[in-house]
C-alpha cells in the first residue's frame, strides 16, 4: 500500500501545476462567496461554510482527475494484473486524494482568515477538522471517481453522485469550523468531530470493500 | 424465445386494487373523518403524506436489498428490479417533498424548513436521482448493474447519518403519532391509503422491472441477422 501511495503522490507531484490551479480556483471561489453577502461582519459568521464549500467545489476537480492516468493506455488493467488486491490500490489512491485535499484546505485557511476577518487561535482544531473532513470527502469520492471516469459525462456525474452523499460531512465540518472560529462555550464541537469520525470509519471500510466490484471486469 | 406481448395481469390487478383502496381511503379521509382540532382541514393531507413517506422508504429499502442481491448473484433480473425500485422511490420522494411543502405553508408559514425528515428526504431524492443519471451514462449493462448496485448501497447507508446530523443541526417536524393515540376515524383512511399506495407502488415496480429487463435483453441480444449480413 505504501508503494501505491508513493505512486499516487509522485504522480501528483509531477502534475503540481494542476494542484496550484485548483488552489487558485478555490481561492477565487472564496472571493466570490463574499459578494453574496457584501462587506459586513456577517462574513466572519459564515466563514466556515464558505471555506468548506470552496474546498468541496475544488475537490470535484481533483477527484475527477484522479483516475486520469489510469484511463490512458489501459493502465488500470495493468495495475489490476499485479499480484495485490485492488483494495490496496483504492486505499493508496484515497489516501493520496485525502492528502491533496488536506493541503488544499490548509492553503485556503489563510485566504479565509484574510478575506473574512476570521482570525482564530484554535488552529489545531481547524487542522483536525480539515483532516477528518477531507478524509470524508475522499473516501466515497475516490470510489465514485473510479466509476465516473469510465462513464460518459464524467464531469457532471461525479458531483451529482458525491454531493448528496457527503451532506453529513459538510454539515459537521461547517459547524465544527464555525464553532472553532466564533468560540464554543458549550463545547458542541466535540459532537461534530465525533460525527466526522463515524462517517470516515463507515465509508473508509465500506468503500474499500466495494472497490473490488467496481474495477473488476 | 417468443416475446410475451400480453399486458402482465398481476401488476394490473395490484394497480387496480391500489386505486380502489386510495379512492375509498381518500373519500373517508376527506368527507367522513372529522377535521383535526388544531390544524383543521389542512391535516387531511396526512392521509396521503404519511402513506407516501412509508412507501418511499419501503421502495428505497427494496432497492437496497435488490442492490445487495444483484452484487452477489450477478443476475441482471435483480438489476432490472433495482432500476424499477429506484425510479418509483424517486417519484414517491419527490411527491413527498411536494406534499410536505403544501402542508408546511399554512402550518409553519414557510414552504420549506430544514427539518431532519424533510432534509433527509431531499438528500435521498437527489442521491437516488444521481444513480438514475449514472445508469443513463453507462452503456455496458454488466458494469451498469455493478456500479448502480454499489452506488445504491453507499447512498442507502448514508440515510441514517444524514438524518441524525440534520437532527442535531435543526428540528421542527411533527412528532409521529401511534395508532394508540389516534382515533379510529383518523387511522382507518390512513391505513387504507397506505395499502393503496403500497399496492400501486408494487404494481408499478413490477411493470417497470419488466420494461427494464426487456431493455437489458435487447442490449445483450446479438445484432439482427440482416444487419450482420450488410456489414459483412
Amino acid at each position: 500500500m505504501i508503494t501505491a501511495l508513493r505512486k499516487e503522490l509522485l504522480l501528483q507531484w509531477r502534475t503540481r501545476a494542476q494542484a496550484i490551479a485548483v488552489f487558485v480556483f478555490g481561492a477565487t471561489a472564496l472571493l466570490l462567496f463574499s459578494f453574496a453577502i457584501g462587506p459586513s461582519a456577517a462574513l466572519r459568521q459564515y466563514a466556515g461554510g464558505f471555506l468548506w464549500l470552496g474546498l468541496l467545489l475544488s475537490s470535484t476537480l481533483t477527484l475527477s482527475e484522479s483516475f486520469h492516468a489510469e484511463m490512458e493506455n489501459q493502465a488500470l488493467e495493468g495495475l489490476l494484473l499485479l499480484p495485490v488486491s485492488p483494495r490496496v490500490l483504492y486505499y493508496g489512491k484515497a489516501l493520496a486524494n485525502a492528502m491533496q485535499l488536506i493541503v488544499l484546505g490548509i492553503a485556503l485557511v489563510p485566504v479565509m482568515i484574510v478575506l473574512y476577518d476570521a482570525g482564530t487561535t484554535r488552529i489545531p482544531t481547524i487542522l483536525l477538522i480539515i483532516i477528518l473532513g477531507s478524509a470524508g470527502i475522499s473516501a466515497p469520492g475516490t470510489l465514485y471517481s473510479a466509476m465516473t471516469s469510465q462513464a460518459r459525462a464524467k464531469q457532471t456525474l461525479l458531483p451529482l453522485l458525491l454531493f448528496p452523499l457527503i451532506v453529513p460531512v459538510l454539515l459537521a465540518s461547517v459547524k465544527a469550523t464555525s464553532l472553532a472560529i466564533l468560540g464554543d462555550p458549550m463545547d458542541q464541537g466535540r459532537a461534530w468531530v465525533l460525527l466526522l469520525v463515524t462517517f470516515d470509519g463507515i465509508y473508509w471500510s465500506l468503500c474499500g470493500l466495494l472497490f473490488d466490484r467496481v474495477v473488476e471486469d | 424465445m417468443v416475446p410475451n406481448h400480453r399486458f402482465p395481469r398481476f401488476p394490473l390487478a395490484l394497480i387496480t386494487l391500489g386505486v380502489l383502496c386510495l379512492l375509498t381511503g381518500s373519500y373517508l379521509g376527506l368527507f367522513v373523518a372529522p377535521p383535526e382540532h388544531y390544524m383543521g382541514n389542512v391535516q387531511r393531507i396526512m392521509y396521503v403524506h404519511v402513506p407516501t413517506a412509508w412507501n418511499a422508504l419501503l421502495a428505497m429499502t427494496f432497492a437496497f436489498a435488490a442492490a445487495i442481491v444483484s452484487l452477489f448473484k450477478s443476475d441482471l433480473k435483480w438489476d432490472a428490479r433495482l432500476e424499477a425500485a429506484i425510479e418509483v422511490g424517486v417519484l414517491l420522494a419527490f411527491l413527498l417533498c411536494c406534499q410536505g411543502a403544501i402542508w408546511a405553508k399554512p402550518t409553519w408559514g414557510v414552504w420549506w424548513d430544514w427539518d431532519p425528515r424533510l432534509t433527509t428526504t431531499a438528500v435521498l431524492l437527489f442521491a437516488f436521482a444521481g444513480i438514475l443519471a449514472l445508469r443513463r451514462f453507462v452503456d455496458d449493462p454488466v458494469k451498469r448493474a455493478t456500479w448502480s448496485a454499489v452506488a445504491t448501497i453507499i447512498a442507502y447507508v448514508d440515510v441514517p447519518i444524514v438524518y441524525y446530523s440534520v437532527r442535531w443541526w435543526n428540528s421542527l417536524h411533527q412528532q409521529q403519532s401511534s395508532p394508540a393515540t389516534v382515533s379510529s376515524q383518523f387511522y382507518l383512511p390512513l391505513r387504507l391509503n397506505a395499502f393503496g399506495v403500497l399496492f400501486l407502488m408494487s404494481g408499478f415496480i413490477m411493470l417497470r422491472a419488466e420494461i427494464a429487463s426487456r431493455r437489458i435483453a435487447t442490449e445483450l441480444a446479438p445484432p439482427p441477422r440482416d444487419l450482420v449480413g450488410e456489414l459483412a
